[in-house]
């Protein structure tokens, strides 16, 4: 059976291979009757396409901590966030600035020992720190194309260690909790970016060159999945399924939990961080903000839509939700179009009156964020186990 | 005989509640102990403090040698003790065969990279233990039922396989804590020969908890009795029975029952 | 007394001023975590319709005192706006949690992540994106001290910080009435114990249940017409920051414990203030995330939580 998904994985990078270059080299006449790569012809499109390989890493290693070992982490943009960031530092050859130690000038004497654990802190911090800037400074001095997989790389350990650095305290709790706690990590990521100025601050990082393209999306989504579903179908790994039915019988049958649930956090946010590499190489510009909460909660919702669990729903309700806004940004013409179409059919409206939307409406429909809102308390209310569950959840013999 | 579990002035509370104050016992290899008391005696607090999912606020436990107070469950079990539970908590979500693969994972000798990459030795491993889970399922008739999920077997059943997946992971002892609940009698009699074969054929000590006297009666060798959270009577079948403490405490009510 | 006791005096009314406003909030979260086990992530957006309520209700109601700004027109609209946010926590919580009693807690946490959303970007589409100027129903100036205080002279009182202080202390007084004196208060503690006991003992839960959400949704909005009083700039969005350290407060104080919100309200007030007095601006909003992270890690029941323990 495991035979099969790594030929699978093999035979779909090469294929990954050959459309990639094929996207980018055959040429069509684009509307203007110039003759375009497909890649230029189709721009809109190819942007969803690698915008859905990406929400596929995404949600498949997130699937992996919320949806196997059954921890919930509200944070996983915060990965893909350092992934975005340290990637760049790469390939800019940009370096991390390090944290400023506190002054103790003038300063009370109750106030001079919290600075002093300030200036621990901060030396731990600044070790810390440097120890990454060596690791992105080595990267960046590599040659063109290694490069690219380094920065990547690098992305995805950055990403993995602050998620072993989140994971070990965090795990020992449980639900809502593990929830808020992640979800502060990953604000406390972003508020780091925000205030790093070597970084862009809160203007964003730029210029990084686009070296995204279907290959690399979606051979890493290869990966991801295949390192997901063979991880958990192994007996090594039906303890990460063990910690998630019941934590304490696990423990009783001699399951390490606390290490399932590390392992589940940091493999999670290597890929997160992998994902957050090619965002940063495809946009070739990044801002903290688009790391946040609200970020986590789209990948989040991705998970369940696709039924946690569940490899195949978890990669569909990607691609679903990726397309989504695209639609909801047609929804209105779609409702004037079909609605005069079906009015007239019906005889109800004469020959020349269209329906028209209210402009009022029309904000409506394309709000995302409360059509977005809606959905997720329909999702939970109507069907909260997801579209598909029990698919990919079959039992493997071997 | 060196004792294989000792049990030394161990005392768990709860906040201001003592659950278990100052118990003393001991059972040695391939022994079949019994632990018996009124509902809320503290036996099930006591399964819980050996296994390590209670600390003892006072006390030791010392299994095969070694101190096992305050540790991991995850490595008390690796040390050899392993155990049921008094709700079932079989793995809900996974197949028989799956919920007794994950018993053999402390015994596996490859790691996450290896389960990724499943080279020679991986693929061997697993073959292994599948094998030797489907013995154990073999045993114990639940061959047949392998890809069922677990939740869908009849109730006993449920039963047995909570005790092959704590066998699955090789124990020295094997703590049972009311195996017999909600059985019938013919049930009763048939787990009362399963749990003999269990410990011969594997070679155990079993520490049963039960509230059913015929059964405890029936099998134990030694048994020791629990009021309250402390240790009211200890000896062979025939001394507890006619310990006045313990009628007092307990078996009276049950003579009436009988 | 020195200068500097004086400036660390004067931060902690300030800090005991936003403590209440966090105690006012953290009460609701506490309340509905008691009964219903679950954190209701939309608890700080009903601050911010407090707030709106009152900006809408306002001029009304000084229409009827003769456009006088004072503390009768203030009453009135507090009332009011507490008793609007009553209402509308309890429609949100039988339309969107009812049904969802016995699922797992996932997916009450997702819908109310869904709702605290629908509610800002409905807020948005509603009521614009921009800030909007609150109603003047009190003057929120510097109260003149007496002369008699001497050195204490320096501090600076304000009439809104009086009235903060003065309200959150007659609405818990109010709080702690209904929770220990009265059946329905008996109810509530019944059940934040043992629901099916309470069934079986002839309570409707349902109605316990409601009754509490719109208990803490009405402090809620009263947390946001008091602090509309002293910043009269509110915006849709103005309900995420301090609902985030409202939880805060109440996971510091024990949650489900209601003297623990307000210990933990007033503690992260007080912190806060210091920390942006003496150490620096920029990190206000880490703080709460700070506190969180500690107590999490080394005392996840809280200050005056108690450790639930799950029967194996």
């Amino acid at each position: 059976m495991f035979e099969r998904t790594k030929i699978s994985l093999v035979i779909s990078v090469i294929l990954f291979a050959v459309a990639s270059w094929a996207l980018g080299h055959f040429h069509v006449p684009d509307s203007a009757g110039k003759m375009v790569t497909i890649i230029e012809a189709y721009a809109y499109y190819y942007d969803i396409l690698i915008g859905i390989g990406i929400a596929i890493i995404l949600a498949s290693s997130l699937n992996l901590v919320n949806g196997h070992t059954g921890q919930f982490s509200l944070g996983h943009a915060g990965f893909m966030g350092l992934g975005a960031y340290f990637a760049s530092m790469v390939t800019l050859g940009v370096q991390l600035p390090l944290v400023p130690y506190p002054v103790f000038a003038g300063a009370p004497v109750w106030l001079a020992a919290l600075k002093g654990i300030g200036w621990a802190l901060a030396l731990a911090v600044n070790s810390l720190l440097s120890l990454l800037n060596t690791w992105v400074g080595a990267a960046h001095e590599l040659p063109h194309p290694v490069q690219f997989v380094a920065a990547l790389f690098v992305g995805g350990l950055a990403a993995a260690l602050a998620g072993l650095l989140v994971g070990v305290p965090s795990l020992r709790l449980k639900g809502d909790y593990l929830a808020i706690v992640t979800l502060g990590f990953n604000e406390i990521i972003r508020v780091v970016i925000q205030n790093a100025e070597p970084l862009g601050a809160q203007r964003g990082l730029g210029g990084m060159p686009l070296a995204t393209n279907v290959f690399w999306t979606f051979s890493t989504a290869a990966l991801t999945i295949y390192v997901v579903w063979n991880l958990v179908n192994s007996t090594y790994g039906r303890g990460f399924v063990a910690v998630r039915d019941d934590e304490i019988a696990a423990e009783a049958m001699g399951i390490n939990t606390t290490k399932y649930k590390v392992l589940a956090f940091a493999t999670a946010a290597f890929f997160a961080g992998l994902a957050g590499g090619l965002y940063a190489h495809f946009k070739q510009f990044v801002t903290p903000d688009g790391f946040g909460f609200m970020k986590s909660v789209d990948i989040v919702v991705m998970v369940i839509l696709g039924g946690m669990g569940s490899t195949v729903g978890v990669c569909v309700a990607a691609a679903l939700l990726t397309i989504l806004p695209e639609m909801l940004r047609l929804l209105p013409q779609w409702i004037e179009k079909g609605g005069t179409a079906a009015l007239h059919h019906l005889g109800w409206l004469p020959g020349n009156f269209v329906v028209k939307l209210p402009p009022r409406i029309v904000d409506l429909l394309q709000n995302r964020m409360i059509l977005y809102s809606l959905l997720l308390i329909a999702l939970m209310l109507l069907r909260p186990q997801g579209l598909f569950v029990g698919w990919g959840r079959k039992v493997v013999r071997k | 005989m060196k004792p294989l579990l000792l049990l030394d002035n161990v005392t768990v509370q709860f906040g201001g509640l003592k659950a278990v104050s100052d118990v003393t016992f001991h059972l040695c290899e391939r022994e079949l102990f019994g632990l018996i008391g009124p509902n809320g005696a503290g036996k099930t607090t006591i399964f819980n403090a050996i296994t390590g999912v209670y600390q003892p606020a006072e006390g030791r436990i010392t299994f095969d040698g070694q101190s096992v107070t305050g540790r991991r469950p995850y490595a008390i079990t690796a040390r050899g003790i392993a155990r049921t539970f008094q709700n079932i908590r079989l793995f809900g979500s996974m197949s028989v065969f799956d919920n007794v693969r994950c018993a053999c994972n402390m015994h596996l000798s490859h790691g996450i990279s290896h389960a990724l990459w499943r080279g020679k030795g991986v693929v061997t491993e697993e073959r292994e233990i599948e094998g030797q889970v489907m013995e154990l399922l073999g045993i114990f008739g639940l061959a047949a039922e392998r890809d069922w999920p677990c939740r869908n077997l009849p109730y006993g059943d449920q039963r047995r396989l909570e005790i092959v997946r704590a066998l699955a992971t090789r124990p020295k002892l094997l703590l049972l804590d009311e195996p017999a609940a909600g059985m019938n009698p013919t049930e009763k009699v048939e787990l009362m020969k399963l749990i003999r074969f269990v410990q011969e054929k594997f070679g155990l000590a079993v520490l049963l908890v039960e509230h059913d006297m015929k059964v405890v009666m029936g099998i134990c060798e030694r048994i020791a009795v629990l009021d309250y959270g402390q240790k009211i009577g200890e000896g062979t079948p025939m001394e507890i029975q006619r310990n006045p403490k313990v009628i007092a405490a307990y078996l009276g009510q049950e003579a009436e029952h009988a | 007394m020195s200068e500097q006791a004086i400036e660390f005096i004067q931060q902690l009314i300030n800090g005991l001023s936003l403590g209440a406003i966090y105690a006012l909030i953290a009460l609701g979260y506490t309340m509905v975590f008691g009964v219903l086990r679950f954190i209701n992530f939309a608890h700080g957006d009903v601050f911010m319709l407090g707030a709106f309520s009152g900006f809408y209700v306002g001029p009304r109601v000084l229409l009827f005192f003769g456009n006088k700004p004072g503390y009768g027109a203030a009453a009135v609209v507090l009332l009011v706006s507490m008793l609007i946010c009553a209402v509308l926590g309890v429609i949100i919580e039988k339309l969107c949690y009812k049904p969802l009693r016995e699922r797992p807690k996932i997916t009450v946490l997702i819908t109310a992540i869904g709702v605290s959303l629908f509610l800002e970007s409905f807020g948005q589409y509603i009521f614009g994106a921009n800030p909007q100027a609150f109603p003047t129903l009190i003057e929120d100036v510097a109260i003149d001290l007496p002369q008699s205080w001497g050195n204490f002279t320096a501090l600076t009182v304000t009439t809104g910080q009086v009235i903060v202080l003065g309200t959150t202390l007659a609405l818990m007084l109010i709080l702690t009435v209904i929770v220990l004196k009265t059946k329905i208060g008996m109810a509530m503690r019944a059940l934040a114990y043992n629901p099916t006991a309470c069934a079986l003992m002839g309570v409707n839960n349902n109605f316990v249940i409601s009754f509490t959400f719109g208990l803490g949704s009405a402090l809620a909005g009263a947390a946001g017409i008091l602090t509309s009083i002293q910043q009269p700039s509110i915006d849709p969005l103005m309900g995420i920051l301090p609902g985030l350290k409202a939880f805060v407060a109440a996971v510091l104080g024990g949650i489900g414990n209601l003297g623990g919100a307000v210990l933990g309200g007033i503690i992260l007030g007080i912190v806060e203030t210091l920390v942006v007095g003496y150490v620096s601006p920029t990190y206000r909003d880490a703080v709460a995330f700070a506190v969180l992270i500690l107590i999490l890690l080394l005392r996840p029941a809280g200050l005056l939580g108690k450790n639930v323990r799950e029967k194996v």
